[in-house]
């Protein structure tokens, strides 16, 4: 009977644990950062989707976000900005008192109890569990009364027909819309594309995540350096929040 | 008083063809600005994405304020039992379905969809005053042809002041939806007043008699009927006190706005330098709207004058839509303060006074919705016994 041990098989399984982990290990992790569904799965409201923007990282002449969110929902300008669509802007704060200045991007603030689903006769304005607030094109009658309701002035009107419509963003002459926090994007693990274009230009001006989630980016940072709700007075606990105002 | 007789109109004389053909040719013109705002979609229209609602909204709530205030006369008969008032009882009920009908017209030809009407009546978010007032305007209908038919069927006669009682319930409820319509839109400064539900109730009261009293005045001057001056005086005199009464809810409206310094600004805005609005609310709302009228109403020596009486219910009309048309379109012009305290700028005209110019077919829209009520109310009274044969004070008085 021979000392000598036969590492081959050790080898083997050690070697096919390791190849196993990396395999796998992603697919958790990442599982559990994002929390991302599986696309047969329903929305769950264990998710609650955020956008954390830091006003100070916001560079004052740049449009990235507003360029990106219009070619990604293919919105183009057709007969004047009065009634043209725009999902998110940039606004420019000026304190009245010091005269100090902010830069901000502004869109549908994804209330927690959002007054243009309050307001909506059909149910057309509706919220998904995971907290991002639509506009169902189907049931949408145009009453516009959403539009009266939102404080954030986020909504926008289709005055006319639309043509070349992407395929995620279907647009009619006579709905409302308004920022979809890219849900096309979203329920494929992606960030929203103004999210993903403030990344790009380095200014990292713009966070999403799961702010359920306390391991998550969002979360610890709301945690640590907290995060303001624009119209907080009016109780609507928003899913977007500012750094920096 | 004898026992009030009624009878259709004759409407066989070439001014009566005139008069529904002049009518039926403004329907025509609603019809066509609807295919064209709809057709080519609302960028046609001076609507936007800042001025949402616009002159088909001024119309459209003008008309089913005045809806329910025309039914006070058959209120104040069935519910009050005040005999004077009985006779006029039917044409009030007419009224009333026939100016809620035009004006739900011209708000569903607004709609971006009008196509989705079936939606509307079948999804229902009972979070929404709006899906509410859906259910509260169906019934209005409803209740109010209840409540013709036991006028007009001796067979049902008994259910008469229930069916009144109802209706005076139903219409207070009705006016209270419409008027939360804007008092339940807590971000914008014009709005999120509790006071706007009553305040909208004393303004049916008052729009909706001074329609009354001018198709009143009309039926009878055209179809040479006799209307005497009792019934004709005290609907002045109601008319008087409503129309003072509007004024009330709008001074404490101000005032109580005024006393909360959050809201200095926006009353400034409509005080003092709105330009076009402030204008419109002091000349035209307070001074041509309310004072004139209230002027030619109690004015010594124009006691018994049909003309100032016809004067005056015009202006309270000329004023009403005066004043919803600075609670809609000034409400909107007026910028949502998203960020208090900050001067803000955008591209999408944040910060900045919203400016409006209502477009033909808008108005022509709204135009409509008016003549499509009277139609119905010449139609109704021609088909049907609306019309007492004489209003004669010998006839109508209680006391004679």
């Amino acid at each position: 009977m021979s000392d000598t041990v036969d590492n081959s098989r050790r080898k083997f399984l050690s070697s096919a644990a390791i190849v196993g982990s990396v395999t796998i290990a992603p697919g958790i992790l990442l599982n559990q950062v994002a929390n991302a569904k599986p696309a047969a799965e329903p929305v769950t409201n264990k998710v609650r989707w955020g956008i954390l923007i830091d006003t100070n990282k916001c560079s004052k002449g740049c449009t990235s976000c507003v360029d990106a969110c219009n070619e990604e929902h293919a919105l183009t300008p057709i007969h004047g900005p009065e009634t043209d669509t725009q999902y998110i802007r940039k606004v420019t704060l000026k304190e009245k008192t010091t005269g100090h200045e902010h830069s901000l991007p502004l869109m549908c603030q994804h209330c927690e109890t959002a007054p243009c689903v309050d307001v909506c006769p059909t149910g057309a304005s509706f919220k998904r569990a995971d907290g991002i607030v639509l506009v169902d094109k189907h049931i949408c009658i145009g009453c516009r009364y959403c539009m009266m309701a939102c404080p954030y002035k986020a909504r926008s009107f289709i005055h006319e027909v639309i043509k070349d419509q992407t395929v995620h963003t279907p647009r009619g002459k006579g709905c409302v819309e308004s920022c979809t926090m890219c849900v096309h994007r979203v329920d494929d693990d992606k960030d929203p594309a103004c999210v993903e274009a403030c990344n790009k230009e380095n200014h990292n001006a713009m966070l999403f995540g799961d702010i359920n989630d306390p391991k998550s980016k969002i979360s610890k940072e709301l945690k640590k350096h907290g995060g303001k709700q624009i119209r907080a007075d009016l109780g609507l606990n928003t899913g977007v929040r500012y750094q920096g105002l | 008083m004898k026992k009030i007789e009624y009878t259709t109109i004759k409407g066989k004389s070439l001014p009566f063809f005139a008069l529904l053909g002049g009518l039926g040719f403004i329907i025509l013109l609603g019809l066509l600005s609807t295919w064209h705002m709809e057709h080519s979609g609302h960028w046609v229209t001076g609507m936007t994405n800042q001025i949402v609602w616009g002159m088909p909204h001024v119309f459209a709530i003008f008309l089913i304020v005045a809806a329910s205030g025309a039914l006070n006369v058959a209120s104040i008969a069935s519910v009050f039992n005040k005999k004077l008032y009985e006779p006029l009882a039917r044409l009030s009920a007419l009224l009333a379905l026939a100016l809620l009908a035009g004006g739900l017209v011209v708000l569903l030809l607004d709609l971006g969809r009008p196509d989705r009407l079936i939606v509307a009546i079948t999804y229902y978010n009972f979070k929404s005053i709006f899906a509410w007032n859906i259910i509260l305007y169906s019934g209005f209908f409803a209740i109010v042809g209840v409540y013709i038919w036991t006028m007009m069927d001796h067979g049902v006669y008994k259910f008469k002041r229930i069916a009144g009682i109802s209706a005076f319930i139903w219409r207070l409820v009705l006016t209270t939806g419409t008027g939360s319509i804007f008092g339940f839109l807590v971000a914008r400064s014009a709005y999120d007043a509790a006071i706007m539900a009553p305040m909208f109730i004393i303004m049916s009261f008052s729009f909706g008699l001074a329609v009354f009293i001018l198709v009143l005045l009309a039926s009878y001057n055209w179809t040479e009927r006799e209307l005497g001056d009792v019934i004709v005086n005290r609907l002045r005199n109601l008319l008087g006190v409503f129309v003072a009464a509007v004024m009330y809810f709008v001074i404490v409206f101000h005032l109580t706005n005024l006393y909360a310094t959050q809201h200095h600004d926006v009353e400034s805005f409509f005080l003092l330098d709105g330009g076009i609005f402030t204008n419109l609310f002091w000349f035209g709302q307070i001074f041509a709207g309310s004072l004139i009228p209230l002027a030619l109403i109690y004015a010594p020596g124009v006691k018994n004058c049909r003309k100032s009486l016809a004067t005056a219910c015009l202006l309270v009309i000329l004023g009403g839509m005066i004043q919803l048309y600075i609670i809609l379109i000034g409400g909107q012009a007026y910028p949502l303060e998203i960020f208090p305290g900050y001067e803000v700028s955008s591209t999408f005209f944040d910060g900045v006074i919203n400016t409006y110019t209502p477009s033909i077919y808008e108005i022509a829209l709204g135009v409509s919705g008016v003549a499509l009520s009277m139609a119905i109310v010449v139609f109704a009274v021609r088909a049907l016994k609306f019309l007492p044969t004489s209003l004669a004070d010998s006839v109508a008085d209680p006391h004679a």
